[in-house]
C-alpha cells in the first residue's frame, strides 16, 4: 500500500482536505471518495471524454490527472451545473432536442459544451463540432447533440452569426 | 509509488537520480494512461508543475525559448510562432483534440518521442534545439538528436527537458503542418511538417519532415536539396516525395498499410507546398504576413 499524501481539492466550489494514494486519479477520487458519480469512467485512457471535468475552466480528463497534482486548481464537475433544480441551458437544449440516448457520454459532453459557451456564447456548428473533439458517443447521436448545443448560442444571439475566419488555417 | 513536486530543476534532477524507476509527470496525458493500463509502474513520479522556469518563455538572439511545461493549447495562441516558426503552431493546432491540447506539454511531447504525433516532426522542421538538465549541468542538442527510436529518447533517466529553442529561420520562410488522419483527432496516418522560402516561384529554402512513417521523424537532406532551386513543380514534388517514401519505414497498422503511407507521402507533400504558396501569395497581396 502506497503512503497517502495530503491534498486539498476544490471541487464545485467546495474545498475538501483529503489524503490520497499518489497513483489515484482525480476520477477515482471524485467518484469513489467524494461520490460525485455524475463524472463517468469510460476508458481510463483519455480516449472517450466521459470523465471530463473543467480544471481552471479548461476541459481536461479526470482519468489522466493524478489527484495529488490537483491541489489549488478549481475543478468543476457536471454535478454543479444544476442551480436550484434548474438544468443548465445546455442540458435543457439536449433534452429539448431529444439528443440523449443511453446518456453515458453526456456528463463529458455537457462539460465540453459549457466550456465552449462560456468562452464563445454564440458558436457556429463547426466550432461546436471542434469543441466536442474529445468526446465519444457510442450511440452515435452526434447530429442532435451538435444541433442542441448550437441552439443554445442561437437562442441568446443578439446579432447574426459570423462564421469563424478560416479556423483551421490562421 | 512516491510522488514529489520539486520547485527547481536541480531538485528535480536530484529526485530523478534517487530511484532507478522514476518518471517525470508533465501533462499526464500519456504517463497516467500508461499507469492506468498497468503498462508501467513507476516507483517515483516527479511532477514538474511547480517549477517556475519550465513555464517561462524568452527570446535571445535568433531564438524563441519555450519552457518545457508550456501546454499545446498555449502554443496555438502564441503570436511569436510566425514565419518559419509557424510550423510549430500549425502542428499544435492539429494535435489530437481539445482536452489533450489543454493537458499535453511541448516538453512532454519531445520526451515521449512518439513519431506518430505532431510536435516532434514540426520541431525538426523548425530546426529546434532542446535544453536538457542533468546531474552535471545543462546541455543543448538539436531536437532530432533526442529521438532515438519509437518512444525512446536519448535522455538519461536522471535528465529532464527544460526548454526548447525555436529559431526565427531564414527571412521570408513560412512553416506549415499538414496531416492526413481517418478522423480529426486521431493520430495521423501520415503528416508533413515543412518550412519553405520562395523567391518568386523558385524555392530558396526547404526543410521537410514526415511523421508516422519511421521510428523517428523522417528528415532526408537529399529531399530538401531536390526542392531547393526548383520551382516546386509537380515533377519536383514527385521526385522529392519519392526520396522520402524510399527512406520511410512505415508500419502496417489500423491507420493504413505501409504501401498506402508511402503513396500518401508525395501527395501530402504536394498539398502542403500548395497551401504554403497560397498563404505566401495572400500575404503578398495584403502586404504583410498575418499568420
Amino acid at each position: 500500500m502506497s503512503d497517502r499524501i495530503p491534498v486539498s481539492l476544490t471541487v464545485d466550489g467546495e474545498t475538501h482536505t483529503l489524503e490520497v494514494a499518489p497513483a489515484r486519479t482525480l476520477l477515482d477520487v471524485l467518484r469513489l471518495e467524494l461520490r460525485l458519480t455524475g463524472v463517468r469512467r469510460g476508458c481510463d485512457q483519455g480516449s472517450c471524454g466521459a470523465c471530463m471535468v473543467l480544471v481552471d475552466d479548461r476541459p481536461m480528463f479526470s482519468c489522466l490527472s493524478l489527484a495529488v497534482s490537483m491541489g489549488g486548481r478549481a475543478i468543476t464537475t457536471v454535478e454543479s451545473l444544476t442551480a436550484d433544480g434548474a438544468l443548465h441551458p445546455v442540458q435543457e437544449a439536449l433534452v429539448e432536442q431529444g439528443a440523449v440516448q443511453c446518456g453515458f457520454c453526456m456528463s463529458g459532453i455537457v462539460i465540453a459544451a459549457k466550456a465552449l459557451l462560456d468562452r464563445n456564447p454564440h458558436p457556429t456548428v463547426n466550432q461546436v463540432r471542434r469543441a466536442l473533439g474529445s468526446n465519444v458517443c457510442r450511440c452515435t447521436g452526434y447530429v442532435k447533440v451538435v444541433k442542441a448545443i448550437a441552439s443554445v448560442g442561437q437562442q441568446s444571439a443578439q446579432e447574426p452569426q459570423q462564421e469563424p475566419q478560416s479556423g483551421e488555417q490562421s | 509509488m512516491r510522488y514529489e513536486e520539486p520547485e527547481t530543476v536541480e531538485e528535480g534532477v536530484s529526485l530523478l537520480g534517487s530511484s532507478d524507476n522514476a518518471r517525470c509527470l508533465a501533462g499526464g496525458a500519456t504517463l497516467v494512461a500508461l499507469m492506468n493500463a498497468e503498462r508501467i509502474r513507476p516507483e517515483l513520479v516527479v511532477s514538474l508543475q511547480r517549477i517556475p522556469e519550465l513555464v517561462e518563455t524568452s527570446t535571445s538572439a535568433d531564438d524563441l525559448w519555450i519552457g518545457a511545461m508550456t501546454r499545446v493549447r498555449d502554443l496555438i495562441t502564441d503570436s511569436r510562432l510566425v514565419g518559419a516558426r509557424r510550423v510549430v503552431r500549425s502542428a499544435a493546432r492539429r494535435l489530437a483534440h481539445p482536452s489533450i491540447r489543454n493537458m499535453a506539454t511541448i516538453g512532454g511531447s519531445v520526451g515521449l518521442a512518439n513519431p506518430e504525433t505532431e510536435l516532434p516532426g514540426a520541431l525538426v522542421a523548425a530546426a529546434a534545439r532542446v535544453e536538457i538538465a542533468g546531474p552535471s549541468g545543462r546541455r543543448v542538442i538539436p531536437v532530432e538528436d533526442v529521438f532515438v527510436d519509437r518512444y525512446q529518447s536519448s535522455l538519461a533517466p536522471d535528465e529532464l527537458i527544460t526548454r526548447i529553442a525555436i529559431p526565427a529561420g531564414v527571412d521570408g520562410a513560412l512553416g506549415h503542418h499538414l496531416r492526413f488522419s481517418r478522423v480529426a483527432g486521431d493520430y495521423p496516418t501520415v503528416s508533413i511538417s515543412l518550412v519553405l522560402a520562395l523567391d518568386g516561384d523558385s524555392c530558396t529554402y526547404a526543410r521537410v519532415v514526415v511523421g508516422s512513417c519511421a521510428p523517428v521523424p523522417l528528415h532526408v537532406d537529399a529531399a530538401d536539396q531536390r526542392l531547393v532551386g526548383s520551382d516546386l513543380d509537380r515533377a519536383d514534388i514527385i521526385a522529392a516525395g519519392a526520396i522520402l517514401a524510399n527512406a520511410a519505414s512505415p508500419l502496417d497498422d489500423v491507420r493504413g498499410s505501409a504501401a498506402y503511407r508511402r503513396t500518401l507521402i508525395p501527395r501530402l507533400l504536394g498539398r502542403a507546398v500548395a497551401q504554403v504558396r497560397q498563404v505566401l501569395s495572400q500575404a503578398e497581396d495584403e502586404g504583410e504576413l498575418d499568420v
